[in-house]
């Protein structure tokens, strides 16, 4: 079943700056999609489409094929409890002034939804591995890796179907990339994930589905085993080889 | 950035600076003198009590002035006026100065840019001279119209402040995230802005409430603050201007009185963001 799908999007900033052409993309349930690309290639524009956060230039956006119109509060109000984020700076996602459990049950009570709060924060916590008492602190008690398990439990509170995931692990040193990939494993059995990333080793750990963009344009997609096993694009072989390798010792 | 630390740091506690607790202590003390006034006072603070220009004593702590009336009294009246002054003005420079502010902040690129460049030139008027201009517009010299006309004076000061606060928070993430969790604007300035800008903007309004004490006794030393027989400190230190060197006591107890209450808001506003801020407590 398709989540979100986008026909024919194009993106520009003012009226000259055109930073997405013609895009095609169709999200379906249970199928995590990864989205790669050098840093310009219009990767986060994607992510504030699929968001809501702008509307294209041209071309259609639907969620579960009705369009996807900010204006309409209740529509987006489905829609935001179905569609979550989390961001990259685990240090300027979440409000330094608001305790843990205020940030994480945010979009239960934006959203009005019915729910126990407290025991969904507390459940939200220990789906990310956090102890219950972390829902009295503020975030600059806590470290960047458990700042970043603070913003995913926020985005999987209201049980969403999809959670987009704009370069989540960049900002982390190496075994607390590990541990949040992990994370998102294991979360990706009950939702399904848009992971965003310059970093296509990562992104193909957890997606089924890639999408190569280069300046705005997808010059590859299909699933993450055929195009790591033979990308046909240049941009895609070029971004393959440029995956950082141990070197060969033997 | 590391994960590896899942036991969690002792919880963080207000940090008490002795800055704060000597300004707190300070303002509390003019603060309960006020609050005296309203139902005791050593003498009528109008009332000719003793000799003209008496030097202090036991029966007038700080001396008479050129009328005979209780010089300790009349500090203790001013008190209440500069804390009335000071508190007015603050409540309207933060009402219509957030609320321009805010709106600045929210507004489309031209209309912060009209809202910026106005508020560039009020600043540009230095808050005492917009307010005599205010004052002499007016019907006349009150109490009323001077807490008026210092609060709509600092108001520019307090608008461009919240303006400049308000755009960098709106440029965080968790505004995004925010706005994803399905918060409307209305919210996120209740939830998000005004929390992250309070620790700075109540410095500031400690701040201009200094300023407006000193510009209310600006005011009335000028004529143009609360008339007599209202004791102003300002009005103290006019009258004592002419016997300052033959009973300088009646400028030195009144000046004592607005150093200190000042230098006590300033001490006060400093500490202050200490406990307003999370992020500035100690673990």
């Amino acid at each position: 079943m398709s989540l979100i799908d986008l026909a024919a999007v194009s993106f520009a900033y003012g009226r000259s700056r055109k930073v997405l052409h013609d895009i095609d993309l169709r999200i379906e349930a249970g199928r995590n999609l990864g989205i790669v690309g050098e840093s310009g290639s219009g990767k986060t524009t994607i992510l504030r489409l699929l968001l809501g956060l702008a509307r294209p230039t041209s071309g259609r956006i639907a969620f579960r094929g009705e369009p996807l119109d900010p204006r309409d509060r209740l529509f987006m109000r489905g829609f935001r409890r179905s569609v979550q984020a989390v961001f990259q700076d685990p240090y300027s996602s979440l409000d330094p002034r608001q305790k843990v459990a205020d940030i994480i049950a945010e979009p239960l009570r934006s959203l009005n939804v019915d729910t126990d709060i407290d025991a969904a924060v507390a459940e939200a916590l220990a789906s990310v591995d956090l102890p219950s008492g972390a829902a009295g602190r503020y975030p600059h008690e806590f470290s960047g890796g458990q700042r970043q398990r603070i913003a995913i439990a926020r985005a999987i509170v209201s049980q969403p179907e999809l959670v987009l995931a704009d370069e989540v692990v960049s900002a982390l040193d190496l075994t607390t990339r590990i541990r949040i990939v992990d994370l998102l494993k294991s979360l990706s059995e009950r939702t399904t994930l848009v992971l965003v990333s310059h970093d296509i080793g990562f992104v193909a750990l957890l997606c089924q589905d890639l999408v190569i963009l280069e300046k705005g344009r997808i010059v590859e997609q299909g699933s993450a085993r055929n195009i790591l096993s033979a990308p046909k694009h240049p941009y895609t072989q070029r971004l393959l080889e440029s995956t950082p390798r141990l070197p060969d010792f033997t | 950035m590391t994960d590896a630390t899942p036991a969690l740091s002792p919880p963080s506690s207000p940090r008490l600076t002795p800055a704060f607790v000597i300004g707190a202590t300070l303002v509390g003390l003019h603060v309960i003198v006020g609050l005296i006034t309203l139902f005791w006072a050593p003498y009528d603070p109008t009332a000719m009590t003793g000799g003209r220009l008496a030097p202090p004593s036991l029966a007038h702590w700080a001396g008479t002035d050129r009328l005979g009336r209780d010089l300790f009294t009349e500090i203790m009246v001013g008190a209440r006026i500069a804390l009335a002054v000071g508190i007015g003005a603050v409540a309207i420079a933060a009402t219509i100065g957030v609320t321009i502010g805010l709106l600045a902040a929210f507004a489309s690129r031209t209309v912060d840019d009209v809202l910026a460049a106005t508020l560039d030139i009020l600043i540009a008027f230095p808050t005492l001279l917009l307010a005599m201009l205010i004052v002499a517009a007016s019907d006349g010299a009150s109490l009323g119209t001077a807490i008026l006309a210092i609060g709509i004076a600092a108001s520019s000061i307090v608008a461009r402040l919240t303006r400049i606060l308000a755009r960098r928070v709106l440029a965080m993430d968790y505004i995004t995230a925010a706005r994803v969790s399905g918060t409307g604007w209305l919210g996120i300035v209740r939830i998000h802005v005004l929390p992250n800008i309070w620790p700075t903007l109540i410095v500031n309004l400690a701040l201009q409430f200094g300023l407006a004490v000193i510009a209310e006794a600006s005011l009335s030393y000028l004529g143009l603050g609360a008339p007599p027989p209202n004791a102003s400190w300002g009005r103290l230190l006019q009258e004592a201007q002419a016997t300052v060197y033959t009973a300088p006591f009646g400028a030195v107890a009144p000046g004592i009185a607005l150093v200190s209450l000042v230098i006590g808001l300033n001490l006060f506003a400093d500490g202050l963001r200490d406990v307003a801020d999370p992020t500035r407590r100690r673990r």
